[in-house]
């Protein structure tokens, strides 16, 4: 775990000393914001339509978040010759991975965090209870958390950043359209699919503010499974 | 008197790239405390080599040891043992040297304390000290590879794995390289590599020569000298006929080669004679030549270089198979030596090969 941390440490040091990680942030910052003002602000509504309104669009906006930060973890390092350093000194693949996805997912929850005035502006004209609030946040960083594993393992597999990003892309936009496949299938593939889905099933309990136990235990898996695979395809190249 | 211990041990390696070997059959060891340089061309298998020491490769089968440690059981000891600069120094550009080094000491194990107390004196070690605060990123080549050589040494390891340390560098640096690594030297076994003789000649103990992924020559520049300057080589100023000259030459007992070269002195019909042959040929070849009726102006003993020596051994074109084979000249000798000289060469086609090696990762 010591080497995790200092993993997660350098890289969060990396966050805040490049422009990457800055400029995503307003950019998720100001395509949320646009997207409230658009959606959420616009003719008559109820307070908690406005807020899932709100958390509909930062859910999107986090996933794209998630594989932009993952990118440059390992295939980043793979292309500027330094994963040479964590592959040879004496530390283990899972620890290289886990301080990676906890530097980025800090990361996605700081900037997951500070759009928390979105929200808060509802209470100035209506009404939302604090506990909706919280559970649409923690669906964002549920499936935060899952993006970004999904984007390490495509990461890890890569041996360029543009790879990287595009089979990040193309896995992230399968995991959540499986649900349109899910609908021109016959039961009980369809109800597999669906399930399976990224965000649509699983995500809008989170946003009407409805916590469910298996929903988070799915998102949980996700990340649990492609951070594993992450760390097997890292462990297959270092000796390789 | 007992026998050093040997830090590296490297018994029948052999690499392979899909069905390309690399490396193969390679055997050497090194003992604790010697410098040893690891001498090829381009794709000669040093890198690959030195990263299956670093742990950073697989070996495809074969023992290699380091301190006693198998590489492929105990890759985590291992990876504690060693200081490892690859021929790209593994730096974070936006990161200071100093707190680059603080990451380094701590991702190899030290405390924050002993890294506290550590990368201070590698800062002063490695001259680092007055831009320590500096922005890797900023450094000029030079400074990135001291930086490289301080990641290398920040947790005191036994062994120091250098792979071309010295590429890159214009002079002043070279000269400041050769008294960092020899200031190295007792603290650390360091086994670093160049394709470049003359780079790391006065900076070893002692050379390996690699050819095709095994070792064609080994031992320090003077056994190296005596070894493979086993030839005679005399040069001759003469004047007539140049074919008649070479023929009367060339049929001496015991002469390998006769070519034309550049002669000292001008003069109609004057020409000089480069011979190399087993053993002293002088009197043979001056008695040819006047028996010949070649009027002979001059007749002195030639010098050979090393380094043209081990380019032609680490070539593709010699006939030298091993420490002791005599590196016999053919006719075709000094287009093996260009051909080899161009493949050393800086940024040039063999370079290609490696380059696009390492592209598809298998850089040797």
């Amino acid at each position: 775990m010591r080497n995790a941390l200092l993993v997660a440490g350098r890289e969060i040091g990396s966050y805040g000393r490049s422009l990457l990680g800055w400029a995503i942030g307003a950019a998720a910052l100001l395509v949320e914001g646009l997207w409230f003002s658009a959606n959420g602000l616009t003719g008559s509504r109820m307070s908690a339509d406005v807020l899932r309104e709100f958390f509909n669009g930062a859910s999107g906006v986090t996933m794209i978040v998630a594989v932009l930060m993952s990118i440059p973890l390992l295939a980043g390092e793979r292309e500027r010759g330094t994963l040479v350093l964590l592959n040879t000194a004496p530390i283990r693949d899972i620890e290289i991975i886990v301080g990676k996805y906890l530097a980025a997912f800090a990361m996605i929850t700081l900037i997951t965090l500070v759009s928390v005035y979105m929200p808060l502006l509802i209470f100035v004209n209506g009404k939302v209870s604090l506990g909706h609030v919280a559970v649409g946040y923690t669906g964002i960083l549920l499936l935060g958390s899952a993006a970004l594993a999904i984007g390490m393992f495509t990461s890890a597999v890569s041996r360029s950043q543009v790879m990287a990003a595009i089979l990040g892309g193309l896995l992230l936009a399968v995991m959540v359209t499986l649900w349109l496949v899910a609908k021109v299938t016959e039961p009980p593939v369809n109800g597999v699919l669906s399930g399976m889905a990224l965000h649509h099933q699983r995500q809008f309990p989170f946003m009407t503010g409805v916590l469910k136990l298996e929903n988070v235990v799915y998102y949980v898996a996700v990340t649990y499974f492609f951070l594993l695979a992450a760390t097997k395809t890292l462990e297959a190249r270092r000796w390789r | 008197m007992t026998k050093a211990f040997a830090v590296i041990e490297i018994v029948d390696l052999y690499k392979y790239y899909g069905e390309r070997r690399a490396v193969g059959p390679l055997s050497f060891s090194i003992e604790a405390g010697e410098i040893v340089g690891l001498l090829g061309l381009n794709g000669a298998g040093k890198t690959t080599t030195l990263r299956i020491l670093a742990c950073d490769l697989l070996p495809s089968s074969g023992s290699v040891r380091v301190n006693g440690l198998d590489v492929v059981e105990s890759p985590h000891e291992v990876r504690s043992l060693i200081g490892y600069l690859p021929d790209t120094p593994p730096l974070y550009g936006e990161m200071t040297v100093r707190a680059y080094l603080h990451f380094a000491a701590r991702l190899r194990g030290l405390s924050k304390a002993s890294a506290d107390k550590r990368v201070p004196e590698v800062l002063e070690a490695t001259s680092l000290a007055e831009v320590q605060d500096q922005l890797i990123a900023s450094l000029s080549h030079g400074y990135k590879q001291r930086v490289g050589i301080a990641q290398a040494i920040v947790h005191g390891p036994k062994l120091l794995v250098l792979d071309e340390p010295i590429s890159g560098l214009d002079p002043v640096q070279i000269v400041e390289m050769r008294e960092l690594l020899r200031s190295l030297k007792g603290e650390h076994t360091i086994l670093l590599s160049s394709h470049i003789l003359s780079e790391i000649s006065e900076t070893c103990d002692r050379l390996l020569v690699i050819r095709d992924g095994q070792i064609a020559a080994s031992g320090t520049e003077a056994e190296l000298s005596a070894k493979l300057l086993k030839n005679q080589r005399i040069e001759v100023t003469v004047r007539g006929d140049e074919e008649k000259a070479k023929e009367a030459a060339g049929a001496v007992p015991g002469v390998v080669s006769v070519e034309a070269i550049d002669a000292a002195e001008s003069g109609e019909g004057v020409f000089a004679l480069r011979i190399e042959s087993e053993g002293d040929a002088r009197e043979a070849v001056c008695r040819a030549l006047v028996t010949a009726e070649i009027g002979l102006l001059e007749v002195r003993r030639g010098e050979r270089e090393l380094e043209s020596v081990f380019l032609e051994l680490a070539g593709a074109e010699t006939t030298g198979e091993g420490a002791g084979a005599s590196p016999k000249k053919k006719r075709t000798g000094k287009r093996s030596a260009k051909k080899a000289r161009a493949s050393a060469g800086e940024g040039d086609a063999g370079a290609k090969d490696a380059a696009a090696e390492k592209e598809d990762g298998s850089g040797t």
